[in-house]
């Protein structure tokens, strides 16, 4: 066997495991849905509104009497433990969850080594057609969801489910329609820029893929606690047992912050790069015009979190709308769009 | 642009310095209540009021958002439609594919939409908008930056992070204390005392809006410098064969897209002579036979008066000299072809270059003899480095490289349509008033030629040769310099891309500081409390000694800030640990 061969029988088995790992996430949604039905479900959503306003009015909003938003936004003082996440309803240790991190990580582990394995096979970076860019991309998300279990003062083991489905779906598909043969670079992908341009748009959308589904929850919260709060029935729900629509706004934030420095460092690089290899930094080649899309729509949704009734969903939605941009950016304009980045192999 | 992640401050007044209520603008009135029965009179305004009102509106922070997401549905259309910006021979085949819908897009401006008047039109409006922003916003933090931090709030317990702890000594002591920690963290601070109560107001972070500044500010400079550079620089294209060199004059570019205010006399007349074009091919990796892995242009420069220099140009290497960079762009082959009349006289000989036709470089070349022949000629030549015959019996090139090389020339006479000024492609032959001599319907069989092969040209006009143009000493039946490539370079000025680098750079390390630098205020207030006070009730501090000292803690956040809370409680305890250390008074 060739060592890109090993890569690909790491990776099917990397995707075994993801998809028990995916079984073991839904089980433990699926509990957390029983949790939340024997917890009596009534007014708490109101909660988190009161203590907004009262936020609000201590605000640096306040202060500058600009009124444009109430930003000056920070956890409450107790907010410092993984305990209190923010959760309605308390939710205790879960055997499954525990059992989907550790598959997560080990088909991680296999991940990673099918990942390397194929730069090995390549003697370059495994990151120069559509395959290899889905291969790494999505060790990318994991990477980061796992980097920000290890370190966020928050459990965000719920978001496992929509992570690692995120990630068998893009593997299946690039497995499947994407597969190319290790064939050595084109002349006008050897630059050290493929090193640092490419592995950095990655990153950024590790970042954003985990900024997308924060927002996703986050408006499935609103629409939670909307309804709590006009004292409609609450059903039961597995977001009962997940941070406020607050909590989740701000997380994602910060991680969609971080994809757009990279998002923005991969834009200048690219420029760089194409000015070396095109002669030109920039010319609206279609590849080119979607990073500049993703870059406006992303930088839209930092300022609606500085607009008056912008934030909240209303951002949330600016975030989904940034990560399917990049979906179709990856997907759609490499696959059927004419331009100069023709690298997907295929 | 306003901040993105502060949210006030738009259009509002600046951080104000002495409020005297931290939750109250400084310039704050409470309204009367309105008195039933008033009805409310808006001001008439006058054309200046008008003015005022619509700048008000383009600088606020919804209109910047709005033009922003209008900006990125603007730019959608222009990745739909090919861009005579970007790929012009696209835009041809539009209007060829689409003969109805193109003109109609063609008023839209749905081909040029990056210099379109309403794609214009959104991002002028957006940085007008940002710049009536980031100005007012400049004024502000200049006195924001030399402002005193605002007077320690009255109740600390409404704010973020709030926390008590109990201490010995004297009040004054321990703000001394709370001000030299602040100050070696970096916090601009400021005393406030009064009566039994000594407290330290405490700010830091004024880089985050610094940095938002100088990101907004930059990309106003990208945007200038970018517009700049565009004015006065150009772009040229130019087909040189090896062997050949061409002068960097106007004339001699086979295009020029000179910006508006790109003076032709200030080219610098360098020599570019391509000595060598080699290309290596991949020839182990059975997945990718054939594909090229390297392409290395050696070339000479020389300047109007001084020596030739070598040079090397490669893909992702461009060579700079003389204020231009030279880029590799394309390439192909120049079969040399010689045409020759009735009497063996030479009336053509070139090295034309072919237009790649697909990866094997199966290629496409014109010639054209306008004089010496009874009439004039033109020949529509393929030719296959590597030829193979399909089953349909036509010919392809297997291989981009020279292994089998062979010509193939259908010929035509009649007019070329090149005598009456109007300019032709070199590399299209209108065969409208000619007359097909070879190959398609006329019965004769195209002339096929290998290298150093001639043939006679029908009707006794002549004939015509591929020439081997192998050097000497090349062996007998090696075909693999038997024709010579040629370089597409493309030679660019731009005087402004080094600023935009720069503004860039700029706009990256403004926003990481804008978005990571938390800006925040933080008050300590040491009260002094003969008899032991408090929410807890009992009055002894955490080391179980009575305390005579009230300190309260709390911050304030400035956008995002989920550490304040972290570092208000490291702070009160980093205090109260040295309070305790503290001699007895």
């Amino acid at each position: 066997m060739t060592l890109d061969q090993y890569s690909v029988l790491a990776l099917y088995s990397a995707m075994a495991v993801y998809a028990l790992a995916f079984i073991a996430y839904a089980l433990d949604l699926a509990r957390r849905s029983a949790a939340a039905g024997i917890a009596s479900p009534d007014g708490d959503a109101a909660v988190p509104a009161a203590q907004r306003r009262e936020r609000a009015l201590a605000g640096w909003a306040g202060v500058d009497g600009a009124g444009e938003a109430g930003a000056g936004q920070a956890p409450s003082a107790g907010s410092g433990t993984p305990v209190d996440s923010g959760a309605s309803v308390a939710y205790g240790r879960s055997p499954s969850l525990r059992v989907a991190v550790a598959l997560t990580v080990v088909g991680w582990a296999l991940h990673l080594a099918a990942t390397v394995l194929r730069g090995i096979a390549a003697e370059r970076v495994p990151w120069a057609n559509m395959y290899e860019f889905a291969m790494t991309g999505t060790l990318v998300i994991v990477t980061v969801y796992l980097g920000v279990l290890l370190f966020s003062k928050f459990d965000l083991r719920f978001l496992g489910t929509f992570v690692v489905g995120l990630v068998l779906v893009s593997l299946g598909v690039a497995s499947v329609n994407f597969y190319v043969s290790v064939v050595p670079l084109p002349p006008a992908l050897q630059s050290a820029w493929l090193i640092i341009h490419v592995f950095v748009a990655t990153a950024a959308v590790g970042f954003f893929a985990l900024g997308f589904a924060l927002s996703l929850v986050q408006l499935l919260q609103s629409r939670r606690e909307a309804a709590i709060e006009t004292a409609k029935a609450a059903k039961r729900s597995f977001l009962a047992t997940l941070p406020n629509a607050d909590q989740l706004e701000r997380l994602a934030y910060r991680v969609n912050i971080i994809g757009f420095i990279l998002w923005t460092f991969t834009l200048m690089a690219g420029a760089i790069w194409a000015e070396a290899a095109w002669g030109r930094y920039w010319g609206w080649d279609t590849k080119e015009v979607w990073t500049f899309i993703i870059w406006v729509v992303y930088a839209g949704y930092i300022h609606a979190r500085a607009t008056r009734g912008w934030r909240g969903s209303r951002s949330a939605w600016l975030a989904i709308i940034g990560f399917s941009a990049v979906l179709f950016n990856f997907t759609v304009v490499n696959l059927f769009f004419k331009g100069l980045h023709a690298y997907s192999g295929l | 642009m306003s901040s993105p992640s502060d949210g006030g401050g738009r259009t509002g007044a600046p951080a104000a310095a002495d409020a005297p209520d931290v939750a109250r603008p400084r310039d704050h009135v409470d309204q009367p209540a309105p008195r039933p029965g008033a009805s409310v009179t808006q001001p008439r305004l006058g054309p200046i009021g008008w003015l005022r009102f619509a700048w008000r509106q383009l600088t606020s922070m919804r209109t910047a958002l709005l033009l922003l997401l209008l900006l990125a549905i603007a730019a959608v259309p222009g990745s739909l439609v090919p861009q005579r910006s970007s790929d012009p021979n696209g835009v041809t085949q539009y209007f060829v594919d689409n003969p109805d819908l193109a003109p109609v897009l063609d008023t839209f401006q749905m081909f040029d939409v990056y210099s379109s008047v309403w794609f214009s039109a959104i991002y002028l409006l957006l940085f007008t908008s940002l710049i009536g922003c980031v100005i007012p916003r400049t004024k502000h933090h200049l006195e924001a930056l030399r402002a005193r931090p605002p007077k320690t709030p009255a109740r600390l317990s409404r704010l973020i992070g709030f926390t008590e702890r109990r201490a010995t000594g004297t009040a004054a002591a321990a703000a001394d204390e709370a001000e030299r920690m602040l100050r070696q963290s970096g916090y601009r601070v400021e005393r406030y005392d009064a009566g039994d109560v000594a407290s330290v107001s405490a700010e830091r972070g004024y880089l985050r809006e610094t940095g938002n500044l100088v990101f907004h500010s930059a990309l106003v400079g990208i945007l200038v410098t970018v517009a700049v550079g565009g004015g006065y620089g150009f772009a040229g294209q130019r087909v040189v064969v090896e062997g050949q060199s061409f002068v960097n004059t106007l004339a001699s570019y086979d295009s020029f897209n000179p910006g508006r205010f790109f003076d032709d006399g200030t080219l610098d007349p360098y020599r570019l002579g391509l000595d060598d074009l080699a290309v290596v091919y991949e020839t182990e990796n059975v997945d990718a036979l054939g594909q090229p892995v390297d392409f290395t242009a050696s070339v000479t420069v020389q300047a109007r008066e001084g020596e030739p220099e070598p040079g090397e140009v490669k893909v992702n290497a461009p060579l700079r000299a003389h204020g231009t960079d030279i880029f590799l762009l394309g390439n192909g082959y120049a079969p040399t072809i010689t045409v020759r009349d009735a009497d063996g006289e030479v009336v053509f000989t070139d090295a034309v270059p072919f237009l790649p036709q697909d990866a094997n470089l199966t290629s496409l070349g014109v010639v054209k003899v306008p004089d010496g022949l009874d009439e004039q000629l033109g020949m529509i030549a393929f030719f296959y480095p590597t030829q193979d015959v399909l089953t349909t019996g036509a010919f392809t090139s297997t291989y981009p490289d020279l292994f089998y090389p062979v010509l193939t020339l259908n010929v035509y006479s009649g007019d070329l349509g090149i005598d009456d000024g109007v300019p032709t492609s070199v590399y299209a032959l209108d065969t409208d008033d000619m007359t097909q001599l070879t190959g398609g319907d006329t019965g004769v069989d195209s002339i096929e030629l290998a290298p150093g092969e001639s043939a006679d040209l029908p009707n006794g006009l002549g004939s015509v040769e591929f020439v081997d143009a192998s050097p000497g000493g090349t062996p007998e039946g090696d075909t693999s310099q038997s024709v010579l490539r040629f370089a597409s370079f493309d030679i660019h000025h731009d005087p402004t891309q080094g600023w935009v680098l720069v503004f860039a750079l700029l706009a990256l390390g403004g926003l990481m500081t804008s978005l990571f630098i938390p800006r925040r205020r933080v008050w300590v207030k040491a009260t002094d409390a003969p008899e032991p006070r408090g929410a807890d009730g009992d009055g002894v501090a955490a080391d179980g000694r009575a305390g005579t000292l009230r300190l309260e803690y709390a911050g304030l956040a400035r956008g995002d800030d989920p550490g304040l809370a972290d570092a208000v409680a490291d702070l009160a305890d980093r205090h109260a640990r040295a309070l305790g250390a503290l001699p007895r008074p």
